[in-house]
């Protein structure tokens, strides 16, 4: 039998109904390829018996031929997402022994749709973070790794990194400022972060408010799309939900991009932007070029101003977000003499030091004297930067860039180590696109001359991620990119 | 000019005061999520996840709560804001579940507005509304169940409140409580607020500073937190005024600052200085999307609107005759107001009232009775004012048949029928009973023929007397007057 693993979402389903294979046997290829690549610390928490027991339930299902869209494939979540019964804690010590009685709105349309779990996935404590070095379970060691260990990339990264390895046939993320797209890129997969309110935030720890956003990372693109279709849609117990209808994502895909505006943003290629992205940003356009599209080189001016401005607003909504984890009614606790010093103890030993700056940061930016030279002010960025790419779109139907400055770094890596900024600066290409609300897919072009992989960014108008897709498999055709590690 | 003046070594002084009263909106559920609102649970019954602030949890706006708010400010004379928004106020406390209370700042859903209070001589004065603002309560510390623990009550965690700001309009404590009944009477009359200061539905903080009579400025204030009874509120700005009328007098400076009303002695303490008070780094709250209210929503809570106590004591001056003093005391209680129209339907309603504000009145304060326990109905306190007018029963006996119904609830045509308690209208009758009092009292007679007609009112007491109370006192005047002449 072939290693089941290496099957995509698309085929799985086909060989699941075929029943070339049962359900179980999905789930087990799965939870011995977690066994074995456990060092890799993607899971934090593994729930085999429990995958077993619905791969059970979903085969009986196929049996009577009434599954679900995704009845009997095997998903790891990220940890931010509140999983019913098993033990979700953002990766922080704070939520240490926090087991939700409540499911997140997308991980109950997943399980609606018929997906049985794996477990839980690393990622940066509280999704903050780009290398998935902040998480209190330790880093996620990227899957392409040669001879010292590299990162994941973050917020997401032990959903990229699963997803990679063959540790899961997919993985939910969530993305505030990057955390889809750039792990994806690093680990060679492919991931979505749709249009803000696409995806319900109920049951998701919020870490910015505005900004957060679920979105699946998966082996190909017509697996993100299978994945967003059953992940998305309006919720009324999330009120920034949006009531737009969820298309049937897949059905764009094999769609031919002749005529379609592809929009290459000037503003993107700084000086010392990294030869090898830069050649292959360039061969990506050819690509789509080649296959019918149009090159138009559009501007989005206040790019410069994004990333002080993402790191302003989502401290700030972190900052409130965050003030709920005071050890009083779950998690952590460290008591003291006088309520203060029951605050200060546990919040002192239950947030890591990323967690800690930005809280600060938040505080300060909204504090009486600051708000206004400080928060309003990105406010009034924020919209700009907004503005920029309703223009843009009026050139263009996508936007191409890269997803990130560089390929995966060393875990440790000295230079991050230095300044918190040279990490947040990898954040560079996705936080703009964040602070619009606009969807964007991340899915891998090729390989550096390290062999690592590197990610090409498409981005679409707000609610168009139909274009977004389809733009991607064209891409993706192309590039011809051979993903699992 | 109803103004209190403080009288001082140096000047006369006035009183400048402003009310903040937080009214807990009458609704089935809380403001932001699905659980009960139920005074007298148990304690933490009636917690969703939203309320204790877990992981993930999104607010999601009570829409019977911004109705009722709506009616509240169009009670109040407000402009209604068509467009409204939510604010976080960031604090810890181990009673406020998030770590921050979601209310409205910048833009409340209610805006100026006036409240007509009537004062004891007679005057009206309109006292401005500043705003009104929706929130969510927080939850209740229980300090006194342990000496070195305290325990949290969720239930009222995310109650809704409605915040009424007022002007810095009162010139008198008179004015402060006049204006306390006058908004109680109408959040009664909406049901939007049950207005029980006692049971905390209604919390009161005053904005107090003094300045010498003739000034307009506006000099350092304190405010007066909780002083929850109409009582107190007035005891609390008198003992305030003057205590800073001393500091002023004594050459002291006042500094904004908050104090403590004591309700067991009515005076006020100072407890901190305003300037070292908390940071609330307000900022939007990024989990609702602005509250927009459409014209025609407005406009059908418009047309539910009941009359309000102002209208409706309008209407009984202007069409049933009452003083505006009666018809005020009437109107200030819904209840009473509806049992008062039932009673004089069809009656007298000047004498009604007079029924009502007298003897009904007292009966009721004399047996701890509230309106609805009331032995007397509506229909049959009209009526026995009708047998009045009528001439059926005489003042007297209606007093007798009154308190018959007191005891028995019985409708006064059945006492007065089977207790024969009919008045004497047959003038045989009366003059047979005045010659005999006549013909047994001849020194009275020869006295008050001799010129002492003060004894006038003797012989008419003697000859009610004679009859049982019966006799119509009208002719037993007149008949008398003849017989003596």
């Amino acid at each position: 039998m072939t290693d089941l693993t290496k099957l995509t979402i698309a085929k799985a389903r086909e060989g699941l109904k075929k029943k070339e294979f049962t359900a179980v046997e999905l789930a087990e290829s799965y939870i011995k390829n977690m066994e074995l690549k456990r060092g890799l610390n993607a899971y934090v928490c593994e729930t085999p018996e429990k995958a077993l027991e619905q791969a059970k339930a979903s085969q009986a299902k196929i049996d009577a031929g009434r599954g679900g869209d995704l009845e009997g494939i095997p998903l790891g979540i990220k940890d931010l997402f509140c999983t019913q019964g098993i033990a979700t804690t953002a990766c922080s010590k704070i939520l240490q022994g926090f087991v939700p009685p409540y499911e997140s709105t997308v991980t109950a349309k997943l399980l609606a749709a018929g997906v049985n779990f794996l477990g839980k996935l690393n990622m940066d404590e509280f999704a903050m973070g780009g290398s998935n070095e902040t998480s209190a379970f330790g880093p996620v060691v990227n899957p392409w790794s040669k001879d010292k260990p590299l990162v994941a990339g973050g917020s997401s990264g032990g959903s990229a990194a699963a997803v990679a390895a063959e540790m899961c046939a997919a993985a939910t993320g969530t993305d505030t400022g990057g955390s889809i797209r750039q792990p994806a890129a690093f680990c060679g997969v492919t991931g979505i972060k749709p249009t803000y309110g696409r995806c319900s935030r109920y049951g998701i720890i919020a870490f910015a408010s505005s900004l957060d956003q679920a979105g699946p990372i998966a082996k190909d693109v017509r697996d993100c799309a299978i994945m967003l279709k059953n992940m998305a849609g309006h919720d009324v117990k999330d009120s920034t939900s949006a009531k737009n209808m969820v298309p049937d994502f897949e059905k764009v895909l094999g769609g031919d991009i002749r005529g379609l505006r592809i929009g290459i943003p000037k503003e993107y290629r700084p000086a010392g932007l990294n030869e090898e992205i830069a050649a292959y940003w360039d061969k990506a356009a050819a690509m789509l070029e080649d296959q019918g599209a149009r090159i138009v080189n559009v501007s989005l001016p206040h790019t410069k101003y994004a990333l002080a401005t993402y790191y302003i607003i989502a401290p700030a909504e972190a900052s409130s977000n965050l003030a709920r984890y005071d050890g009083v009614r779950y998690g952590k606790r460290i008591d003291g003499e006088h309520l203060e010093d029951m605050y200060v103890n546990t919040r002192t030993a239950g947030f890591g030091a990323e967690v800690k700056r930005r809280i600060m940061i938040g505080t300060y930016v909204l504090s009486a004297g600051y708000y206004d030279a400080y928060y309003l002010k990105a406010q009034k960025v924020r919209r700009l930067i907004r503005d920029d790419f309703v223009r843009a779109f009026e050139q263009c139907d996508v936007i191409l860039t890269p997803t990130a400055p560089t390929a995966a770094f060393a875990i440790g890596d000295k230079t991050m180590r230095q300044d918190p900024i040279n990490m947040w600066l990898n954040d560079v290409f996705t936080v703009s696109v964040s602070l619009a609300g606009l969807p964007a897919m991340s899915l891998p072009i090729g390989l550096n001359k390290n062999g690592l992989p590197l990610g090409m960014q498409i981005i679409g108008r707000a609610f168009d991620e139909e274009t977004v897709f389809k733009a991607a498999e064209v891409l993706e055709k192309q590039a011809g990119f051979k993903g699992a590690k | 000019m109803s103004g209190m003046v403080i009288k001082g070594k140096t000047c006369d002084w006035e009183i400048v005061c402003g009310l903040e009263i937080h009214c807990q909106i009458i609704s089935k559920s809380k403001i932001f999520s699905g659980a009960s609102t139920h005074y007298g649970s148990d304690v933490n019954q009636n917690v969703s996840f939203v309320d204790a602030g877990m992981p993930g949890m999104l607010p999601v706006l009570n829409e019977e709560c911004v109705h009722q708010a709506i009616k509240t400010g169009l009670g109040l004379n407000a402009k209604i804001n068509k467009y409204s928004a939510f604010a976080r106020k960031n604090y810890f406390y181990a009673d406020l579940p998030q770590g921050y209370q979601i209310t409205q700042f910048e833009y409340p859903i209610v805006g100026e507005g006036f409240v007509k209070i009537e004062l004891e001589n007679g005057e009206n004065k309109n006292i401005g509304i500043e705003r009104l603002h929706i929130e969510q309560d927080a939850a209740k510390s229980i300090h006194d169940i342990s000496p070195t623990k305290t325990f949290i009550d969720l239930n009222r965690s995310g109650v809704g409140l409605m915040e009424i700001v007022t002007k810095p309009d009162f010139r008198a404590p008179e004015e402060a409580g006049a204006f306390l009944r006058k908004l109680r009477s109408i959040v009664r009359y909406l049901g939007t607020c049950d207005g029980n200061m006692d049971e905390g539905s209604m919390r009161c903080d005053a904005s107090i500073s003094v300045r010498p009579v003739g000034s307009s400025e506006l000099r350092p204030r304190a405010e007066v937190k909780n002083v929850n009874s109409v009582k107190f509120a007035m005891q609390a700005i008198e003992f305030e005024a003057k205590r800073q009328v001393e500091i002023y007098e004594n050459g002291g400076e006042m500094r904004q600052q908050t104090c403590q009303f004591n309700q067991m002695t009515g005076q006020t303490k100072f407890l901190r200085f305003k300037e070292f008070s908390d940071d609330y780094r307000y900022f939007p709250e990024p989990d609702l999307p602005p509250l927009v209210l459409s014209d025609e929503f407005i406009e059908e809570i418009k047309r539910g609107m009941v009359e309000l106590p102002d209208a409706k004591k309008e209407r009984f001056v202007r069409e049933l005759g009452l003083t505006p003093y009666d018809a005020g005391v009437i109107c200030e209680n819904k209840e009473m107001a509806e049992f008062f129209e039932k009673a004089a339907k069809g009656h007298e309603a000047k004498k009604v009232a007079n029924w009502l504000m007298g003897d009904f009145f007292a009966m009721l304060n004399e047996k701890h009775l509230g309106l609805e326990e009331s032995p007397i109905s509506a229909e049959n306190l009209g009526n026995l004012v009708e047998l009045i007018t009528q001439n059926v029963i005489n003042g007297k006996t209606a007093k007798d048949v009154f308190a018959i119904m007191v005891e028995t609830g019985e409708a006064p045509e059945k006492i007065v029928e089977e207790r024969g308690l009919k008045q004497v209208t047959d003038s045989g009758a009366i003059e047979k009973v005045i010659d005999e009092v006549i013909a047994a009292n001849p020194d009275n007679v020869a006295a008050y023929r001799g010129g002492k007609t003060a004894l006038m009112g003797w012989f008419v007491g003697q000859v009610m007397k004679a009859s049982g109370g019966k006799a119509n006192p009208g002719m037993v005047n007149q008949l008398l007057k003849q017989k003596l002449g």
